[in-house]
């Protein structure tokens, strides 16, 4: 090598070098993911729609072999979900949702998120779960008062009433 | 040029002038540039050795998990706080090193015919060394780990392959529970497994894997996390609060640019640049690139089965069979797919000496694209006509210095396909067929397209690897003058120097005794 002390100091400034690049981008810049007086709302929700089902006449369930007489024919396919959801009277949410599986018969579930300025606000959902009737079985209103940084969940589950926010 | 070549070639000569530039302050076999891989490799090593002891003090309880890694950094901050900081760092450094690796690698051209194995086994190596980042950051189950979680999930959900919206497991503490930090710490082990068995295949065709760094960058890039790791020790964030989005957060932007990626554009747009970037990598061989060089070809009755061709390739290429009908003899044999058409085993045949006498040199293994005899009557031919006091033969490659500009009165000069290709004989031969000196070049230092031909040439010419020049060659009629294709200038300085001191010497006995094949038929 040419030159023993400045070759040492070359390597000195990029080692350094490699380890301010490293350190900075580490934790740097700091990353403002929403604003600081910013909530979230999250439309969460996972449920098995209606199916149609039918109770068997007793003559019909006399035919079937004994281990297979369940009272209730239901078919495979589940109704999909429709719901709405508006915020402060404005619409933020429409969307009819398909239940998952090859033959429609499993849990349909939504995720969205909605960021909202912190403060007080008018939550409005509704959701249909059966097809076949009209209007919503399902209605939730509330006026919550979000604080900065706060998540809140709209979710549903029949224990618990059916759709409630948390 | 299209777009793309045009782009290569700029990043290509911002990488050349990089790496010479860390010559002068690194030495070759320190310069990181050279040896980023082998980096790689060192980094792994570094966050497996951090990250046994990390996995031997963590709790995996929600409670603990949280706490046990804070402890690290509160009370062991001397030990264990060094070590989550080293475990931090190294990963950074290693995607570092990978990425350069990778620029580096399509930037010179490295990524289509030979090479393509490696280059294809590379790529998922990016995803592997991905997942294995973001997974650490969450075992922390910090603000951070929350926000890293949450956003990749709302990223998977994108493509609702899942029956279940994942990220519905991230929305309150009931969901979290023990086994998910057990599932997080096992992932977090088998994935990064799963990317030294895939380095192990993206290496395992090369021969003499460039896979730890000399000791002085070792040490010096161990030091130098090491400072960072006591200068900002790594710290957790406010712990996970599923009930609390995390506004603002201290991401590593190496491991997690991807979320705010995501955020700032949409996660379609993110997944399509994930997804889109790694076809193209994919797909790069595809486009336009160098033809492929041909391939070495044995001549059976002239290989003995000396394996020097096997041992000296550098891509694996040569195999050692039973020979066809010299009995207990082996043969070598080249396998056309890892041949890199280098020639390096055409300097190792011991068949390839010009002293034979046959008319056509035919040696035991030879490229098609630049036949030995070739170039043995090229150097009879020329050296006929060198006229001047002191007349220098030069042997160069295509890929270093330019040599043909050297060609003068007194200078014959040629280029090899790389420098390992030339036996040493072929030095004493030019000396005794009166060159008056032999100045040889190639790559830089650790420079070589074709990984050893400069340093195997290297080794041959000081009598430390077989075929070796031959001890009576006088030391001052061969120099090395290693020079890339920027080193032009200090090439012609190299070969001015070397004539002023034979002619110094001329006056000394050291010629050695001329050689003259019987069947000389130049003339004729
Ligand atoms: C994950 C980190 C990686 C490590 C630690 C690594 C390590 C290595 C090592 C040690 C070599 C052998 C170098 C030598 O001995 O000369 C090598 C060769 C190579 N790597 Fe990687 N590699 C990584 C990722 C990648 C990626 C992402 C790509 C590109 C997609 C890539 C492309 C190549 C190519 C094309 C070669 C062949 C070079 C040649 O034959 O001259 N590598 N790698
Ligand atoms: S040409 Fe190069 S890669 Fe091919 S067999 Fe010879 S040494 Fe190996
Ligand atoms: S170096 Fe030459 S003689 Fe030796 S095994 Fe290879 S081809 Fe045969």
């Amino acid at each position: 090598m040419a030159n023993r002390p400045v070759a040492i100091a070359g390597q000195i400034v990029l080692y350094g070098a490699f380890a301010a690049f490293i350190g900075y981008f580490a934790t740097n810049p700091r990353y403002q993911h929403l604003e600081a007086d910013q909530a979230l709302v999250k439309l969460s929700l996972a449920h098995f729609g209606d199916r149609e089902c039918r109770k068997r006449t007793p003559e019909e369930l006399k035919q079937l072999p004994p281990n297979m007489r369940a009272p209730m024919e239901c078919p495979r396919e589940r109704s999909p979900l429709t719901i709405e959801l508006d915020i402060d009277g404005k619409p933020m949410y429409r969307g009819v949702i398909q239940a998952t599986g090859l033959s429609k018969d499993g849990i349909a579930t939504v995720y969205r998120r909605f960021e909202l300025a912190s403060g007080e606000h008018r939550v409005a959902v509704r959701m249909n779960d059966n097809l076949r009737q009209s209007g919503f079985q399902h209605v939730k209103e509330d006026t919550v008062t979000l604080k900065p940084a706060q998540i809140l969940v709209i979710d549903f589950n029949p224990d618990k009433g059916g759709l409630f926010f948390k | 040029m299209s777009v793309h070549a045009a782009l290569r070639l700029a990043v290509q000569t911002a990488f050349r002038r990089a790496e010479n530039g860390f010559d002068t302050a690194f030495g070759p076999t320190d310069n990181p540039l050279r040896h980023l891989g082998a980096l790689g490799f060192f980094f792994l090593w570094v966050l497996v050795a951090s990250g046994l002891y990390l996995y031997i003090v963590v709790d995996t309880s929600v409670v603990g998990v949280y706490r046990s890694i804070g402890d690290l950094t509160r009370d062991q901050w001397y030990f264990g706080g060094i070590l989550r900081s080293l475990h931090r760092y190294a990963t950074d450094a290693f995607i570092i090193v990978m990425m350069l690796h990778l620029v580096r690698e399509w930037a010179y051209d490295r990524y289509s015919g030979f090479r393509l194995y490696s280059w294809a086994t590379g790529i998922p190596l990016i995803w592997l060394a991905y997942m294995s980042g973001i997974g650490g950051y969450w075992i922390v189950w910090d603000r951070l780990a929350q926000f890293s979680a949450v956003a990749t999930m709302e990223m998977f959900d994108w493509f609702s392959i899942f029956n279940q919206a994942t990220v519905r497991n991230f929305l309150s503490a009931e969901t979290i529970n023990d086994r998910f930090f057990t599932f997080l710490v096992f992932l977090h082990i088998g994935i990064p497994l799963l990317l030294i068995l895939g380095l192990w295949a993206h290496v395992h065709r090369i021969s003499r894997v460039d896979a730890l760094p000399a000791r002085r960058l070792g040490w010096g890039s161990l030091l130098c996390l090491l400072a960072l790791a006591l200068a900002r020790p790594a710290v957790s964030d406010l712990p996970a609060d599923l009930g609390q989005v995390a506004l603002d957060t201290r991401i590593d932007w190496f491991v997690l640019f991807v979320h705010p990626l995501a955020y700032a554009t949409s996660e379609g747009f993110a997944w399509s640049l994930l997804l889109g970037g790694t076809v193209l990598l994919f797909a790069l061989p595809l486009l336009p690139h160098t033809r492929r060089a041909p391939v070495a070809e044995v001549d059976p009755p002239n290989c003995n089965g000396c394996r020097r061709c096997y041992v000296d390739c550098p891509y694996g290429a040569v195999t050692m069979e039973p020979h066809p009908y010299k009995p207990r003899h082996q043969i070598a044999v080249v396998d056309a797919a890892n041949c890199a058409g280098c020639g390096i085993c055409v300097g190792a045949c011991p068949s390839s000496t010009p002293f034979r006498s046959n008319e056509k040199l035919v040696t035991g293994i030879d490229m098609p694209q630049q036949p030995i005899d070739v170039l043995r009557h090229a150097l009879e031919e020329r050296l006929t006509h060198l006229s001047g006091l002191t007349k220098i033969v030069v042997f160069g490659c295509e890929s270093g210095a330019d040599v043909s500009r050297l060609a003068a009165q007194d200078t014959a000069a040629f280029t090899l396909i790389c420098a390992g290709m030339l036996p040493p004989s072929f030095v004493e031969y030019a000396l005794r067929a009166g060159a008056d000196g032999v100045l040889i070049t190639g790559c830089r230092p650790d420079g070589c397209p074709f990984r050893f031909g400069n340093h195997w040439l290297e080794q041959r010419l000081s009598h430390r690897r077989e075929p070796h020049l031959r001890t009576q060659v006088p030391a001052l009629r061969v120099r090395q003058a290693w020079a890339g294709p920027t080193d032009e200038k200090a090439l012609e300085e190299a070969l001015h120097q070397f004539r002023r001191d034979l002619e110094m010497h001329a006056g000394e006995a050291t010629h050695l005794a001329p050689f003259h094949r019987r069947t000389i038929p130049h003339g004729q």
